[in-house]
């Protein structure tokens, strides 16, 4: 058994993104279902019309980017925030049915609900 | 033979062919000099080109078959030892060609000596002429015309694979301010014909602004994301090496989620720019032209081109960075300015 030599100091997590992990199974199972996630174009219309965004972390394009980085866990908590106003899907320049993808990430990212986790979620 | 034309033309790649096939239908005789053994400049190279993916050799070929004509001598193998005013009117050029030396006279000079592509090698830290596995757009252009990326990638059927843009552009270090404009298309076709051989690839563009602004190029990029996948990371790599397998590590920011990335790559293509051809300098010294501080050949006017020199024309990229498209039209433009000159309407600048 290793002692505790804990002083007080610890590593930070890194903030790094590896794009060899990029691909998990749930991303691809998203994708399959909501294939328009791959025309996002980072423009930020729906993060610019988003009601719950103006008092909560809540992004879509961000949510967006990070899965498509591989980083779920801190962007899937976000969407709790939603309230499916449906804005988002006025503005989307691309056509993306936002509300129905947020729907497709929650029911394939929170199954079954997932505690909320904490940490940088990266 | 006789040796005096009605215009020299400088460069025989796309501005240069087309020229000299407008010139010959209006009846105007020209001597259309190439430095290389082959017409064709940069179209030589390429595999296919944006937006349709057209093969370049059957543009070549076509090209080709237009200046078959009584009206054009192409001498290719051409160096211009000397070209200058003559006393009056008209221009003289001292050539060594494969027959020996040679001198020729015309009314008129039309300069299409087109652009370099940019040496990647300068950018070390991409590490081109260093990892085998970095190569260059146009490098991977000759891969698609022999038919051989496997050379680079080997035997693996889902390989990643790293497009870098801006390489050389938009880099005053590299003593390139200026956009090339044509290479996000570019990025966007090689990326999309990789994803046609690899279908199980992963490829990832790393670019600063997305500059698709031509008809159907925007086409291109929804392509790309949607039916090919392609992931675009907007941020420039700055730094690439090699792990222990020779595979490259490139190193980026995701600046759009503002963190670091890093990816493991079993191929990285450089996306050269259009640098100037430091050949047009000669040119234009000896003309009294000028040249720009980005060492294009500089515009009479902004918005009409072309150059200062009574009897001076330009066509294609020696003035600056141009699409296929773009370089035929100024050719045709060119061959018309050229037309109405010849027959006493002067309106150049």
């Amino acid at each position: 058994m290793t002692p505790d030599i804990n002083f007080g100091f610890g590593l930070s997590k890194s903030s790094r993104i590896n794009l060899d992990n990029a691909d998990n199974e749930k991303f691809r199972e998203l994708a399959a279902r909501e294939p328009d996630i791959l025309k996002c174009m980072a423009c930020g219309s729906c993060a610019a019309s988003c009601s719950a965004g103006n008092f909560t972390e809540l992004n879509l394009r961000k949510i967006i980017l990070m899965l498509t980085r591989g980083a779920e866990k801190e962007t899937v908590r976000q969407l709790e925030s939603c309230m499916f106003c449906g804005k988002c899907i006025l503005v989307c320049p691309r056509g993306i049915n936002t509300r129905h993808l947020i729907k497709s990430i929650r029911e394939i990212y929170c199954r079954p609900c997932a505690e909320p986790e904490t940490g940088n979620g990266i | 033979m006789d040796n005096n034309y009605n215009t020299i033309i400088i460069g025989a790649g796309p501005a240069g062919m087309e020229a000299a096939y407008r010139l010959s239908v209006f009846g105007i005789r020209t001597c259309l000099l190439e430095k290389e053994a082959e017409t064709g400049g940069h179209l030589l190279k390429w595999d296919r080109i944006f937006p349709e993916g057209r093969k370049a050799s059957e543009i070549l070929g076509f090209m080709r078959k237009r200046i078959e004509s009584g009206n054009i001598t192409t001498i290719t193998s051409a160096r211009i030892d000397s070209i200058r005013k003559k006393a009056g009117n008209g221009y003289e050029a001292e050539l060594a060609t494969n027959e020996g030396k040679k001198t020729i006279t015309a009314d008129t000079i039309l300069i299409a000596c087109g652009f370099k592509l940019f040496n990647a090698a300068k950018k070390e830290e991409y590490g081109y002429g260093i990892y085998n596995r970095v190569i260059t757009n146009a490098d991977l252009e000759n891969l698609f015309k022999t038919n051989s990326t496997g050379s680079i990638i080997g035997e693996n059927r889902t390989p990643a694979v790293g497009f870098v843009h801006c390489v050389g552009s938009r880099d005053e270090k590299a003593g390139n301010r200026h956009c090339s404009k044509v290479c996000c298309a570019t990025a966007v076709k090689q990326a999309m014909e990789i994803k046609e051989a690899y279908p199980q690839a992963t490829v990832y563009c790393f670019y600063m602004d997305l500059r698709m602004f031509g008809r159907h190029y925007e086409d291109m990029y929804l392509e790309a994301q949607q039916k090919y996948g392609i992931r675009f990371i907007r941020g420039r790599v700055s730094e690439v090496s090699e792990d222990c397998n020779e595979r490259i590590v490139a190193k980026a920011e995701d600046t759009l989620s503002g963190k670091p990335v890093k990816i493991t790559l079993d191929m990285l293509v450089l996306m050269s720019g259009i640098a100037c051809n430091p050949d047009s300098g000669k040119i234009t010294g000896s003309l009294s032209i000028e040249n720009d501080s980005d060492g294009f050949i500089k515009y009479a006017d902004s918005i009409f081109g072309q150059v200062k020199g009574p009897g001076i024309f330009t066509a294609g990229t020696c003035t600056g960075p141009k699409t296929l498209p773009e370089t035929i039209n100024e050719a045709g433009e060119a061959a018309a300015v050229i037309y109405g000159y010849l027959k006493g309407n002067s309106n150049n600048f």
